[in-house]
């Protein structure tokens, strides 16, 4: 399951990260490590991205980009 | 970011900035800190008029440095873009961090928001790694105590090793605790060290004593080691730069990065690891020392964004907000500007008594009054109350926290063109200023992304360019008055508006599939909580800041330009004068555009401002190369009598929409982006404008026939 599956109002608990690179880079500056807990607050209206609540922050990330977040339903 | 006097106009040109303000017992002091945490506000507070943007020695990646004294010292204070790591994604933040790392300021602070400080504080913990002398900076206070986030400050300051004070950027009563941990810093006190695993402190150790060998111990070379180890190009790149080639570093490097390799560690791992580490020493300082006293549940923000980034009412709400700020823009503007119109072309008929009276040669007397001042004082008249409502409503939407709902719910139509939705934000602040807007393209990581939108910035007005829409639409279109007409005119500017950013979009689609090709970058955006802005302070701020900025432009561009059309309205070549030769030549080209010479003319003088085009135009026509009051029945037989029609009308308002950015804007992205795409920001809105314009006066031409 990755980030992108969860519906807003769901949370999540990270497992690992899938992608390399910059978007890695980016994925950890924002704290997306493993075991954190994840919560989907809501999607734009054109339905991408989404934003969730991470460590305090809103933070709004491209469904193509969380595809490679893989989670666990908390 | 945002529209002050210090980021418009020529001021968005970079000049360059001298980092050796540390003389005279004076300290250099960094400011860092997460996006969104108020960092620009604080700046702003503690320096107020003391500082300038400037360009990094020998980069095109501007910094802005203020100053500011205590009874105890001086201290210059430089702002590092905000960021949430120290590893950088962009130019800027590759420079921010080589600024940490080789410029070593005295001190650092970290700017944190009070209400959610775990991000900051590991940016913290990076920052003081490099630099010792650190201050944890908690800002928002005030948000935090309504919040029920309370953080036990000694307690904080204990784990961290740090001093940590609290503060709320726009009370300034709160900053003397900042100003005075900055006079009394020092180098005692322990600063946490962040422990890594076993393997990466086996491997880190020898690399860490040959950095000490090699280069000193001026950097910490623990620092050092672990981005040598991470195979930090850039940074080895600086170094090699700095100190010279040192094959003895490389090796130790390889060896130490081999000893990770054994534990399976690729330099990508060992990323994840120092990381994570990071991270979670964050996370442990905060779960001892922050509480939070209510439950963490609906809040404001999210039944705000609940409606405003909703399917349902998340456009509208975004074209209605479009509308009432241009509503307001113009409504507004009206009266202010007819009785500054009034007032200033009386003063200027007391200038023309005064200058006869003293027996001024009648040329001079032309030029001064009936040139420089008369077009200075239309100029004044009609952009100083336009923008001084303007600015303020963009800054108080930028306080309140909503820009980046836009560039959240208009992310996707921009990566179907693949562009960034970071480009609409650029795009609102080219609404107030196309300069501005350009610089403010650097929000946009990827450079490609970056050039899209610093391309196509001038396509949606500025407030250079209302003026000139709003005469027309009130000349032509809307005769209406009163509340209907003021909502008739809004409505037409607001469809001109939708029109721009429509060729946005699809010039930026051509762009990316053509010159400057490539695939979508990655972001992430920040949706920042609700603040409420304080709006008699960002009023009163704003008239002063656009007054200077309107009057200095005027006095600069708008004055000359005057004097300019003066002279060669009143020379004479051959019996003709040389603005007819002018206009004359360029007639036949413009007629295929659905315009006239003296309206091409004008566009072509009205290069260094655009809000002298319609002055031109008018002066032209009124054939003295002067401009007297106008009242819009009189701007009409005006026009009428000149040939025009509403198609004229038309074509003007879409070139004015299309042409080449103003002499400022083209001047940011030469030094922006270099000569090569400055003429790029000049031929291609020129070309669509072209295009466009000879389609639609001949097709709407057809029609009249």
């Amino acid at each position: 399951m990755t980030l992108d599956d969860i519906q807003t109002g769901g949370s999540a608990v990270i497992e690992r990260l899938t992608v390399h690179g910059d978007m890695r880079r980016r994925f950890l500056d924002i704290g997306l490590l493993e075991g954190t807990r994840v919560e989907c607050v809501g999607r734009a209206p054109s339905g991408d991205p989404a934003a969730y609540l991470i460590r305090g922050k809103v933070i709004a990330i491209r469904d193509e980009d969380c595809r490679g977040v893989i989670v666990r339903e908390a | 970011m945002g529209l002050t006097k210090g980021s418009t106009g020529h001021s968005a040109v970079d000049n360059g900035i001298s980092l050796s303000d540390r003389s005279r017992g004076g300290m250099l002091v960094a400011v860092a800190g997460n996006p969104n945490v108020g960092k620009s506000t604080l700046f702003n507070a503690l320096t107020g008029m003391n500082q300038h943007t400037g360009n990094w020695t020998g980069k095109t990646v501007a910094v802005a440095a203020g100053s500011f004294s205590t009874e105890k010292r001086n201290y210059t204070l430089v702002d590092i873009p905000g960021t949430y790591s120290l590893m950088p994604h962009s130019a800027e933040e590759e420079v921010a961090r080589s600024f940490l790392c080789f410029d070593r300021p005295d001190a650092a602070i970290v700017v944190c928001d009070a209400t959610a400080p775990e991000r900051g504080i590991c940016l913290a913990l990076q920052v003081a790694e490099l630099c010792p002398r650190t201050i944890v900076c908690l800002n928002m206070m005030d948000e935090a105590m309504r919040k029920g986030v309370i953080t036990d400050i000694p307690q904080l300051q204990k784990k961290l090793g740090l001093p940590v004070v609290g503060v709320t950027a726009h009370d300034k009563k709160t900053l003397r605790r900042l100003t005075a941990a900055l006079d009394n810093i020092s180098d005692n006190g322990k600063v946490r060290e962040l422990r890594f695993t076993a393997p990466v402190e086996t491997a880190c150790a020898p690399v860490e004593r040959a950095v000490k060998r090699l280069i000193g111990s001026k950097i910490s070379p623990r620092w050092v080691a672990l981005r040598l180890l991470e195979n930090d190009l850039a940074l080895w790149r600086e170094l090699c730069r700095r100190y010279g080639e040192k094959t003895e570093l490389f090796e130790a490097a390889e060896h130490g990065r081999d000893i990770l390799a054994g534990n399976d560690i690729t330099s990508d791992g060992l990323k994840d690891i120092i990381v994570s580490c990071t991270t979670r020493a964050a996370e442990e300082i905060c779960s001892d020392t922050v509480r939070y006293r209510h439950s963490r549940g609906m809040s404001f923000d999210r039944r705000a964004d609940k409606i405003l980034t909703s399917r349902r009412f998340g456009y509208p709400i975004m074209l209605l907000l479009l509308l009432l700020v241009f509503w307001l823009t113009m409504s507004g503007a009206n009266y202010p500007s007819q009785w500054l119109n009034t007032a200033l072309f009386r003063l200027g008929d007391r200038l023309n008594e005064l200058l006869i009276s003293i027996g001024a040669a009648e040329w001079l007397r032309g030029i001064l009054i009936d040139g420089a001042y008369r077009v200075l004082a239309w100029v004044v008249s009609v952009m100083l109350p336009p923008m001084a409502i303007f600015f303020p409503l963009f800054t108080l939407l930028e306080d309140s926290g909503y820009l980046p709902r836009i560039a959240y719910n208009l992310d996707k139509p921009f990566r179907k063109c693949n562009a960034c939705g970071k480009q609409s934000l650029t795009m609102a602040m080219g609404f107030g200023c196309n300069a501005a807007g350009i610089v403010g393209c650097r929000i946009i990581d990827s450079p490609r992304e970056r050039l899209i939108a610093m391309l196509t910035n001038s396509l949606v007005p500025c407030n250079g360019k209302f003026p000139t829409l709003i005469a027309l639409i009130s000349v032509f279109f809307v005769t209406a008055g009163g509340f209907t007409g003021s909502l008739l005119s809004a409505l037409f500017l607001t469809l001109l508006i939708l029109i721009g950013i429509g060729m946005t979009f699809l010039i930026s689609r051509l762009l990316s599939a053509t010159l400057l090709r490539g695939e979508p970058s990655s972001f992430t955006l920040e949706l920042p909580p609700y603040r409420r802005p304080q709006i008699l302070k960002v009023l009163v701020r704003s008239l002063l800041d656009r007054s200077l900025f309107v009057l200095g432009r005027a006095a600069a561009v708008a004055a000359p330009a005057g004097a300019v059309i003066w002279l060669m309205a009143n020379i004479s070549i051959d019996g003709v004068t040389v603005l007819s030769h002018f206009t004359g030549f360029l007639d036949p080209f413009a007629r295929l555009l659905g315009m006239d010479g003296v309206i091409l003319a004008a566009f072509i003088l009205g290069l260094p401002a655009n809000e002298i085009v319609l002055p031109i135009i008018i002066m032209t026509y009124m054939a003295q190369g002067s401009i007297t009051e106008l009242s819009l029945p009189e701007m009409r037989e005006l026009f009428l009598a000149n040939g025009w029609t509403w198609v004229t009308a038309a074509s003007v308002m879409l070139f004015s929409l299309m042409h080449w950015p103003c002499s400022t804007a083209l001047l940011t992205v030469r030094k922006e982006a270099g000569w090569k795409w400055a003429a790029a920001a000049a031929i291609i809105p020129t070309l669509a404008g072209m295009i466009i314009c000879f389609l639609f006066s001949n097709i709407a031409g057809r029609f009249i026939n």
